[in-house]
């Protein structure tokens, strides 16, 4: 839904630059080849490597791992599996939700949503790439400390 | 060739790995392979609109409206608009580095890089909807509620924390580009 709108929006544009500026537009469209080829090996390995850590680390290992833990050691287990895995969201959100209905803890299910997003551990060096070593550790770090205090507000307001 | 092989060396690493996976175990193989390709076309599928769209941002807007918006001075507005830039995305976190690439060229300021980069880490509104479908709708309001503050403190610190050196380098580096 949201790509179909994308594809238009970004076709609209393209169709009123070549009638506008047939010359900016190519050079427009070399920019865009360009930019897309430089990052395609980093994504391509990305991807790659996505494929294979969702075999290995497949949902219903996941939910193995997150349905039992409670507590702190809960929490933190929550949150490693959550900043190492890097699952799409309309996986994700109806695995924690069966996971809650099986009786896991709400804050070891919130810090798992938040690192889930905000921590991002297989795309950390395409990361370096665009931002360096600094700013990938910074926000990553921040980030994974920022997802406890999410899970004890969250935890604090639906309860449980 | 030779700079081809070696920009892709890590993917087909990986690649060869898949490989001997599907020789010693056929049926991980295959879910292996599944993955990828789920993974590739999805890639595939937003991906291009989202450079055509940078290519004709980057040629048809010039750096001093972006400037204006989101560059140095743009104060309180530049941040909010930076949040709703990167809430209103959809896509996994890989699909805002180019994003912030052209961004950094058109001059934007650091501050508002960051705060756009994570926003659109755990702001975007497709997901939030999602979220709210599946886990309820007081799980998903105050985990985003809680996320703009946080966000906000996170954008700053590393502002303060990155260094001069780290962020000339930066704007540096997305400038020479092209």
């Amino acid at each position: 839904m949201f790509t179909v709108f994308l594809y238009i929006l970004a076709l609209g544009f393209l169709a009123f630059s070549a009638i506008k500026d047939p010359k900016k537009t190519r050079l427009a469209l070399n920019k865009s080849l360009r930019s897309f080829l430089n990052i395609l090996p980093d994504f391509a390995t990305i991807l790659a490597l996505i494929g294979v850590m969702l075999t290995f680390l497949s949902p219903q290992i996941i939910a193995t791992l997150l349905g039992k833990g409670s507590g702190f050691l809960g929490m933190f287990l929550s949150s490693v599996v959550g900043s190492i895995t890097l699952i799409p969201g309309f996986v994700a959100f109806p695995l924690v939700k069966s996971l809650l209905d099986m009786g896991a803890g709400i804050m070891q299910m919130a810090v798992f949503v938040s690192t889930l997003m905000m921590v991002g551990f297989v795309t950390a060096p395409l990361e370096i790439k665009y931002f360096g070593k600094r700013e990938t550790i910074l926000r990553n770090s921040l980030s994974y400390i920022f997802s406890f205090i999410v899970a004890i507000v969250v935890g604090l307001v639906v309860g449980g | 060739m030779k700079a081809v092989l070696k920009a892709y060396r890590y993917f087909l690493l990986i690649l060869l790995f898949d490989v001997a996976i599907t020789f010693l175990y056929p049926s991980t193989g295959r879910i292996i392979w599944n993955h990828t390709y789920a993974n590739f076309a999805h890639m595939l599928s937003f991906i291009p609109p989202v450079f055509l769209l940078l290519g004709l941002l980057d040629v048809w807007v010039p750096r001093e409206t972006i400037m204006r918006f989101l560059g140095e001075g743009s104060g309180l507005k530049g941040i909010i608009l930076s949040i709703i830039l990167g809430a209103a995305a959809a896509g996994p976190l890989y699909g805002a580095f180019p994003i912030v690439a052209v961004m950094a060229k058109k001059g934007v300021k650091y501050l508002n890089i960051i705060i756009f980069l994570c926003s659109w880490s755990t702001l975007k509104i497709p997901m939030f909807l999602f979220e709210m479908s599946a886990l309820g709708i007081k799980f998903a309001l105050t985990r985003w509620l809680i996320n703009i503050p946080g966000i906000l403190a996170i954008a700053y610190i590393i502002e303060r924390c990155i260094g001069p050196s780290a962020k000339e380098d930066f704007y540096r580096y997305h400038t020479m580009e092209s």
